[in-house]
This record gives C-alpha cells, sequence and structure tokens, in this order.
C-alpha cells in the first residue's frame, strides 16, 4: 500500500507504524490514521503525517531535546485509552508551530502526544494547568543552530 | 441545547455516572464541581479551541519552510 503525503510525495506503508489516533487531535478530529516520517538531513523534527489527507501533516518534535527539564503527569483519560501499563510503554512528541523567521516557531508543551510503542495507540493529551505553554518559543540553543 | 435552571448546590446528572454540581454562584462567576469516571477527559472548552487553533496553524507550514529544515541538519 502507498500514501500520499505533504512533503514526502507518494510512500510505500510497508515499513511505518501505522499510530491510531482513536479520538484524533483538536481540530483534526477525522484524522485518526497517521505514520512518522523522517526529514532528510534533520535529527530533531518528524513529520506526523495523516494516512487519509495528504494535506495534514504536523511537524513535530521530540521535546526533550529542547526543554530538558520537560515533565509532567499522563493523566488517567489517556492512561485508560491508550491502555498504558507502565512508563516504558510510553514515548511522547510536541507539534510545532514553525514561522518565518525561524526564531519565532513555538512548540506546544501544553498539549504533547503521548504514544504508546506497544499497542500504536496516541493521543494529544491536553494539560489543564498552564505549567507549559501552547506556544512556547523554542529556545536560545535552537536559535543559534538554526541560522 | 438542553437549559435546565439550578441553584447552588443543586446537581444534574448525565447517564449514569457523570454529576454537576453548582457549587457557588459569585457576579458573573459559577463554580462547578463535576464528579465523572477516570477515563473522562474534563476540560475547559476555551483552551480545547485553542489548542485545536495552534493544530490548525501547525499543518499551515509550506513547503518553502519545510525545505529549509532538510538543510538544518542535525546541529540545530
Amino acid at each position: 500500500m502507498t500514501i500520499q503525503t505533504k512533503f514526502h510525495g507518494e510512500i510505500p506503508t510497508e515499513e511505518l507504524t501505522n499510530w491510531t489516533f482513536p479520538n484524533g487531535l483538536p481540530g483534526l478530529e477525522d484524522e485518526k490514521q497517521f505514520v512518522i516520517l523522517p526529514i532528510e538531513g534533520n535529527d530533531i523534527f518528524q513529520v506526523l503525517q495523516s494516512v487519509n489527507n495528504s494535506n495534514v501533516a504536523l511537524i513535530v518534535s521530540n521535546p526533550y531535546t529542547l526543554i530538558n527539564d520537560y515533565s509532567f503527569e499522563i493523566d488517567e483519560p489517556t492512561i485508560d485509552l491508550l491502555e498504558i501499563k507502565s512508563p516504558e510503554d510510553v514515548m511522547v512528541l510536541a507539534v510545532m508551530s514553525l514561522k518565518q523567521p525561524f526564531e519565532s516557531s513555538t512548540i506546544n508543551l501544553q498539549a504533547p502526544l503521548i504514544f504508546n510503542i506497544n499497542n500504536q495507540k496516541a493521543k494529544q493529551m491536553i494539560m489543564n494547568d498552564a505549567t507549559y505553554q501552547l506556544r512556547q518559543p523554542i529556545g536560545q540553543p535552537i536559535v543559534k543552530g538554526a541560522r | 441545547m438542553l437549559v435546565l435552571s439550578r441553584k447552588p448546590n443543586e446537581t444534574i446528572k448525565i447517564g449514569d455516572n457523570i454529576e454537576l454540581r453548582i457549587i457557588e454562584v459569585k457576579g458573573d462567576n459559577v463554580k462547578i464541581g463535576i464528579e465523572a469516571p477516570k477515563s473522562v477527559d474534563i476540560l475547559r472548552g476555551e483552551l480545547v479551541q485553542s489548542i485545536s487553533d495552534t493544530n490548525a496553524e501547525a499543518i499551515t507550514l509550506d513547503l518553502n519552510l519545510f525545505n529549509q529544515l532538510m538543510k538544518k541538519d542535525g546541529s540545530l
């Protein structure tokens, strides 16, 4: 099987993990199947590509490469939906809003993407408290290398 | 939309296991207590809306900006 992607053209899906978001994403409730695609020459960012809609592609990043002390509790509805049994089941990514100039880009730390690597289920978990911002400017270390 | 009038300390049951209780009404502020199963997401509506907006913004990325990413290497 192949899928149409926003940035990678038409690609085969056999080798890719198909992630299921049972609830879709906020604002993208109809998109429930995604794959994660690498970006050539860039180890920091990846593309979260909808399987059924080539236009829906988000740049995502491991938040810990940008913010070392990012720490939060996964809430009960998320643990329940994703059937998370231990912390080892979990992978976390964050959605980027990339802008021109690059330094003005932001990362959504208030609603991280939570993945259960054992059953390939995922969810964008929204934190009710405002410990982390949904438009956190990406920090100084990134700006330095980005030019 | 169903509209119900309630006084402080009165409740509304939704299904078998969700209960809303009016805790306090003060000016234009209403405090609501919510009892629901742990598996139910309870979120402020405007927060969900702003996450939706951020996602909508995130998918508008154009090819130009994406091509810049390809040149950035692991050196970020």
